[in-house]
């Protein structure tokens, strides 16, 4: 049986009910769950708030390659995953992942797997901006300063 | 004696990447299954196409004499064993359904070169140096070698042929075998076979995200460039604008998907630079 699954942007508030609700099913006995929140620090710097941008084309189609996939490698019901664009405040959701199945442990292991997998594959950039009036580009700006450059594990090829 | 030659063109492959069916592709005006099948039937006694059950309807492939696939999920295998169950005594010069440069040559050298002695002969790729396993030929004798491999939970015919010590020849056309598998490799297939130039100037947009959006100052561009490759076009991109990012850690994507940062552009191309991914 081959499970349902979506990749969505939105431009204002995750509403985490309904994408729950549609991932419900009488066959499924577990769910899980990933919610990304802005936080109000990155790197020792104070975040005020973030704005997100996405190649969407490019970014709805590998998207919903990574959800076809998760469904496929580990079996599960049903998959979904919104990411917000535009601006956030902090505590905001940034990003929901859900996947529905018979049981717990593929429903972990799939909504696991797509939060990885977006974070790595998907064209979607972040700007935060800082209390004290700065801004930055993450992985292109603040990563790239030599102060940091050495610890920091590039998720890009 | 060897055994008699015949052919079989695999067209059951789901062409997802492509995201239209690779057999049906125009090149020149004939579709990729007719093109391979005219190559092919020129070069052994009889010829099939090998289809998955649920394609044996589709008006393109019922032009030809079909063999469908009796199992599941084998991917290519599925198609070279259903054949040899069909033809036991025959050896097959299997072919895949998404190689529009290969050339009469080609085929020409592998038949004249068929060592019937061995499990099957096949090209070393011009690219990595391992066989290329549907451009090859497969002797009776491959049959119960290939049954035991696919019992034992494979079905990749690339190790089957590494480990089945397979004859391998050099490619006297080192792009012959070159397989088609997005749109971009359809276009710059096309391109090759049209003989057309890389080096014309050429119509192409631009879009800029992120950090890239900002040092450029804007969204989208459209412009004339005689840049082949998307790795030229950043080139000349970065002496127009301050861009701080190399091309080491930038992606690429050509009309809306990931593509190389040698693929050759063509006119109306949409090139997007990808700067270091932030998501989640």
């Amino acid at each position: 049986m081959g499970g349902a699954g979506t990749f969505r942007f939105s431009h204002a508030a995750i509403e985490v009910e309904a994408l729950r609700r549609a991932l419900a099913d009488p066959r499924c006995g577990g769910f899980a769950s990933f919610e990304g929140w802005v936080r109000d620090s990155n790197e020792g710097a104070q975040v005020r708030r973030l704005e997100y941008e996405a190649f969407e084309p490019l970014a709805l189609r590998e998207g919903e390659r990574i959800i076809r996939e998760a469904i496929e490698r580990f079996g599960v019901s049903h998959a979904a995953c919104e990411h917000r664009l535009g601006d956030l405040a902090v505590g905001e959701i940034a990003v929901w992942v859900g996947a529905s199945a018979p049981h717990r442990h593929e429903a972990f292991l799939a909504a696991r797997y797509i939060i990885d997998e977006v974070k790595q594959r998907l064209p979607i950039w972040k700007k935060e901006h800082y209390v004290n009036g700065d801004s930055g580009w993450v992985n292109c700006e603040r990563c790239a300063t030599p102060a940091s450059d050495a610890a920091h594990a590039h998720p890009h090829r | 004696m060897s055994a008699p030659l015949y052919g079989l063109v695999l067209s059951g492959g789901h062409s997802s990447r492509m995201g239209e069916d690779k057999a049906a592709l125009a090149y020149a005006g004939h579709t990729q299954l007719e093109r391979a099948m005219a190559l092919l039937g020129a070069r052994v006694e009889r010829a099939w196409v090998s289809v998955r059950e649920d394609q044996q309807a589709d008006p393109l492939r019922g032009q030809f004499a079909q063999i469908a696939d009796r199992r599941r999920d084998l991917g290519p295998m599925a198609g070279i064993l259903a054949a040899q169950e069909t033809h036991p005594q025959a050896a097959w010069l299997v072919l895949a359904c998404d190689l529009p440069l290969l050339d009469e040559a080609t085929l020409v050298q592998l038949v004249a070169a068929r060592a019937p002695e061995a499990v099957a002969t096949a090209y070393r790729s011009s690219h990595d140096g391992l066989p290329e396993p549907l451009c090859a030929i497969y002797e009776p004798r491959s049959h119960a070698l290939l049954e035991e491999y696919v019992r034992a939970g494979r079905n990749c015919p690339r190790k089957f042929l590494i480990e089945a010590g397979a004859r391998l020849l050099d490619e006297p056309n080192p792009r012959a075998l070159d397989n088609v598998n997005t749109p971009n490799e359809y276009g710059a297939a096309s391109d090759a076979l049209a003989g057309r130039n890389m080096r014309e100037p050429k119509h192409l947009t631009v879009q800029y995200f992120a950090l890239l959006r900002e040092q450029a100052g804007r969204r989208e561009e459209a412009l004339e460039s005689a840049a082949g490759t998307p790795q030229e076009l950043y080139q000349e991109l970065r002496q127009r604008y301050p861009f701080t990012l190399g091309s080491d850690v930038l992606r690429v994507a050509v009309n809306s998907e990931f593509a190389d940062w040698t693929t050759p552009l063509r006119t109306g191309d949409t090139v997007v630079f990808i700067p270091p991914v932030a998501g989640g």
